[in-house]
């Protein structure tokens, strides 16, 4: 065996006399290093996999709906500069049938060229086969809701498209990248067992919706190098006279703009949270060391006097704060590894990738360990210096006694309201003011975390309450095929279990102010509605204006633009016509972009006269099944959302995701706390040992001992709840904003009882703290402490 | 006769640490009786100390009895002991230990505010002769002085006993000296009863009574028929 040097032994006997401490500052720092290995790690992973799918399965670029181009079109859409490939196909929605299930489906039905595989967008083929050119009823459905419905390929169900109603066998389950997050109409989160999405031969697909030689959805990959906005503007071109819609990029592609929303958010935690928690153990690691190297004062002094030169003695220290930093890297490494993949894992099931690529990064871990031991040193530094400069005569001798000021001491004694004990504790609070400030900003941080983590429920609560109570009350929306003369309403109201039904109107279209555009949708609006308000600006129901645009104060944020002003409005279902109209206000709207109009206003806009494309229906529940049997027989319908399905499911899933993110913050929070204000009251004991021993003697319990300890740790502990909740509060508004999508914003609500909760935890965290050091404070050695020179 | 304040008989202690038995005292008999001033003498280890620690309530004996006024100090519980400390026992140490963080009256005020029938912690400062500093930190105050409000916290409750280990063994003969006129006039002018530990042989003759330590017993004891002072003593 190799004898270990002797001041290695010394770092080894140190750490574990200090063990509680040290792994106190481990495990904060753990907190550093897992969240910066788990975000980034599973950020790398997932960002990998879905490039590496993209890329086998030629995932497009550009994206267009027109009503009917004819197939001709191709090659003139394959001959835009920059085009790598295209694929025109068939896309149409379809109401599902599926046995053992009650209420209708929605689905998306599209089409498969023949005998050869697509040049955009290409199948996973997870089991079974493709459809056959020549069978009409073969599908490939979606794998999540074949898993749903545990249905395999020779099963079959029914699904009416087109109003026709078909019998259809599903010969293969595939995953597909352009539905890697789908969302069915009206949806607010995938709800695999309501929404399919399936692909049929092309020849099937011609017959059942009368577009023989003929695509309404055109898909583009690009060389490398392209001209995006070019090939968009080109293609516009060529699709107009057939009612396209207006091309789009990969980035207004649904599923892919829910993935990088995702990815955005995981690699803002990557970048926010680690460095906060290294700043916590960086200033732990100051507090421990400066203390520590007070206590070995004379032991420094004695190992110069011995000839070991100031950097040995510098060496000493910084091998010790080094074995500390990488424990945490070690722990936190482990847990980040394991938890990383779990997460990564969660996400690929909820996003529904067919593999796996899992980065396994090195380097995050290099990094993650020499940012930890920078930390680390950084926050020994100041002490390091200290003792390697300490010359070793004056080291030998004890330090000077501190000095401290006649704060709160006041001049008529018969006055005093507080007790010499609370005096002591004060004094020596205000004695290391910059210490003490910063021990109560590392425990409002830990708070402030909690608050960050549990105003969520709060805002969605807020969130869910004003959409579907305030703004979204209809039990169900009913989607038309086509958009229809206002007369169906009729229809509708004479299905069974229908109640009452409003019908809206929705035009896609391109608003224009200055030089930024949006593409959004304009929904029109009846008069007196009730199943689907606007909301001002305070959340309150209000009449749609007669003439004049109501925006979200989102899309009017990104237009530039504000009330009273025209914007241009290109139709783009209506050979772009374009309409100038004036804004008349702004609205509160948590999802989605569209902007807002009175129906009547925009069937004057729109040069096909009144039309309808959606109703809004309130049901006798007790009729549901009649009512879904109804829906899957109507022709004419394209889809049905249920409404107050969707939003329990939402609840679902928040109260699912919520419950798993709060354990982890509460753990972290209460490891940061723990550390925190345990290191604090361990230097605060061992600096003020004796004074604690003598009032012993004087005759002072062993509680009212305690009590000098508590009233300092009492007071920062308490000085850190309102900065907590400030900071908190502060944190929880930058997640607001890193949030807000196009897809929908969480408001900011932070209810009192979010604080209440937050503190408590803290409190109780701080609390068990306290009683620990309780334990030491009764077993002090008096005699042992009063007869040693400081 | 003098009532007597504490009556210790055959007091032994007994430390095991590491396995290795250490006998601090092998049977000590004392009595020590109201308003008189003793001197414990010995070398180091001779259990001077141990047995002081004994009577004043911070250590416990392994066999024997001590008795304080009437009552078994032997049969008391941990908080009992604190009470007992609170209300009857001054200590007095060779490092002061004063709060840093209190000035010198807020030092003594610290017992007085616990205290059932104490002195106004000015006048107990005075009585050391540091009224003016009343206002000063432990650090702006020099050994002799910081050792002084010691003794001013120590008897400023009234104690019945102070009980002092090495008082002037940090400080040189001219500040000893002060400490130690401190001592003698609160054992003449408020009748404590006073035990001082101490190497320096020559403050036993300031004493009523001596006793010497060696090896955990008393070796020898003898009685002073006329104490000196302090300025008299040649140290």
């Amino acid at each position: 065996m190799v004898a270990l040097p002797v001041l290695d032994r010394k770092v080894i006997r140190d750490l574990k006399r200090l063990w509680a401490q040290v792994l106190a500052i481990a495990l904060v720092m753990a907190c550093g290093v897992m969240t910066l290995i788990l975000a980034q790690g599973a950020y790398r992973s997932l960002s990998h996999t879905q490039e590496t799918y993209y890329d086998q399965y030629r995932f497009g670029h550009i994206f267009a709906q027109a009503v009917r181009a004819p197939d001709h079109l191709k090659e003139r859409i394959a001959a835009i500069d920059g085009v790598a490939a295209v694929e025109m196909r068939i896309v149409r929605s379809a109401i599902l049938d599926i046995p053992q299930m009650a209420e209708p489906a929605a689905g998306i039905a599209l089409s498969l060229p023949s005998g050869r595989k697509p040049a955009v967008n290409r199948l996973y083929l997870r089991a079974g086969r493709l459809p056959e050119g020549s069978r009409t009823n073969e599908v490939a459905l979606d794998s999540r809701f074949a898993n749903a419905h545990n249905l395999k390929p020779g099963d079959t169900f029914s699904a009416t498209l087109n109003g026709k109603k078909l019998n259809l066998e599903v010969t293969g389950i595939i995953l597909s990248p352009e539905f890697i997050y789908a969302l069915g109409p009206g949806d607010l989160v995938p709800d695999d067992r309501r929404f399919a999405v399936f692909f049929m031969a092309q020849s099937a697909m011609e017959g059942l919706f009368d577009m023989k030689n003929a695509a309404n959805d055109i898909s583009l990959r690009l060389l490398r190098g392209a001209c995006t906005p070019c090939v968009i503007e080109k293609l516009d071109r060529l699709l107009k006279p057939y009612g396209g819609t207006g091309a789009y990029e990969r980035k207004d592609q649904q599923s892919h703009a829910f993935l990088d929303a995702e990815l955005t958010q995981l690699s803002a935690m990557a970048k926010v949270l680690p460095p906060t928690f290294l700043l916590v153990s960086a200033f732990l690691v100051n507090m421990i060391l400066s203390r520590l190297i007070a206590l070995e004062r004379e032991q420094i002094g004695l190992l110069k006097a011995c000839g070991y030169s100031s950097w040995s003695v510098a060496g000493h220290y910084a091998k010790l704060v080094s074995v500390v930093a990488l424990l945490g890297v070690g722990i936190g490494a482990v847990a980040g590894n394991y938890l990383g993949k779990l997460m990564t894992q969660m996400y690929a099931q909820y996003f529904s990738f067919p593999f796996l690529v899992f980065d396994e990064s090195p380097d995050l871990y290099l990094i993650a360990a020499a940012i930890s031991l920078l930390a680390a040193l950084g926050g020994a530094f100041s002490s390091i210096m200290k003792a390697a400069r300490l010359p070793p005569a004056v080291a030998m001798r004890p330090p000077a006694p501190p000095r401290f000021r006649s704060f709160l001491s006041l001049k008529s004694r018969r006055l005093r309201i507080l007790s010499q004990l609370s005096t002591m504790g004060l004094r020596h609070l205000m004695h290391n003011p910059v210490r003490s400030l910063l021990t109560s900003v590392g425990v409002s941080f830990a708070l402030a975390l909690l608050v960050s983590a549990l105003f969520l429920t709060n805002s969605m609560d807020h969130m869910i309450n004003v959409a579907f109570n305030k703004a979204e009350t209809a039990d169900a929306r009913l989607t038309l095929a086509d958009d229809k003369a206002p007369e169906v309403l009729g229809d509708i109201l004479r299905l069974p279990g229908v109640l009452t039904a409003e019908a809206y109107r929705r035009e896609p279209v391109i608003l224009r102010f200055g030089s930024r555009e949006k593409r959004v949708a304009i929904t029109g609006r009846p008069t007196n509605a009730n199943l689907s308000r606007i909301l001002d600006l305070n959340e309150r129901a209000i009449e749609m204006p007669h003439t004049g645009l109501m925006l979200p104060t989102h899309l009017a944020n990104q237009l530039g633009v504000t009330p009273g002003e025209m914007v241009t409005v290109e139709l783009t279902k209506h050979n772009s016509i374009i309409r100038q109209v004036r804004v008349a206000g702004t609205i509160t709207s948590y999802m989605g972009l569209s902007a807002s109009m009175h129906i009547d206003a925009l069937n004057a806009l729109v040069p096909t006269g009144p039309r309808i494309s959606d109703l809004a229906i309130k049901v006798d529940r007790t009729r549901l099944d009649d009512l879904y049997d109804a829906v899957k027989e109507t022709p004419g319908l394209g889809g049905i959302a249920m409404q107050m399905l969707s939003r329990e499911k939402f609840r679902e899933l928040m109260d699912e995701s919520v419950t798993s993110m709060l354990v982890a913050y509460i753990t972290i929070a209460v490891i940061v706390a723990f550390g925190v204000v345990y290191n604090a009251a361990r230097i605060q004991l061992s600096e003020r040992g004796r004074e604690l021993a003598s009032l012993r003697v004087i005759g002072f319990s062993k509680q009212e001992v305690f009590h000098v300890i508590l009233v300092e740790m009492a007071l920062i502990v308490l000085l850190a709840q309102p900065m907590g909740w400030l900071i908190g509060y502060g944190m929880a508004a930058g997640m607001i904003q890193g949030f807000a999508s196009d897809l929908f914003r969480i408001p900011l609500v932070v209810l009192p009882s979010t604080y209440a909760i937050a503190s408590f935890v803290i409190l109780t965290a701080a609390l068990a703290c306290a009683l620990i050091v309780r334990r030491r404070v009764s077993n002090l050695d008096l005699i042992k402490t009063l007869k040693t020179r400081e | 006769m003098p009532t007597p304040v504490f009556i210790a008989e055959d007091v032994t202690k007994t430390y095991t640490t590491n396995e290795v038995e250490v006998h601090a005292l092998r049977g000590v008999s004392m009595t020590l009786f109201e308003g008189e001033m003793v001197v414990l003498l010995g070398p180091s280890g001779s259990g001077k100390s141990t047995f002081l620690n004994i009577l004043g309530g911070l250590d416990n004996a392994t066999s024997g009895t001590v008795s304080f006024m009437g009552q078994n100090l032997t049969n008391f519980s941990e908080s009992n002991l604190t009470r007992y400390r609170r209300d009857y026992v001054g200590f007095v140490f060779q490092f002061y230990n004063l709060i840093p963080s209190l000035n010198a009256w807020e030092n003594v005020a610290l017992t007085t505010e616990i205290a059932k029938d104490p002195l106004d912690p000015k006048e107990a400062l005075e009585l050391v002769g540091l009224g003016p500093r009343a206002s000063h930190f432990p650090a702006e105050m020099s050994g002799g002085e910081q050792q002084r409000v010691a003794i001013a916290r120590a008897i400023a409750k009234r104690p019945e006993v102070l009980l002092c280990d090495e008082p002037t063994g940090a400080l040189d003969t001219k500040t000893g000296t002060l400490v130690l006129e401190a001592l003698q006039r609160i054992n003449k002018e408020l009748g404590t009863t006073t035990a001082i530990i101490t190497h320096n042989t020559a403050i036993q003759q300031m004493a009523n009574r001596v006793y010497v330590f060696k090896d955990g017993a008393i070796e020898s004891t003898h009685e002073n028929e006329a104490p000196k002072q302090p300025s008299e003593v040649a140290w």
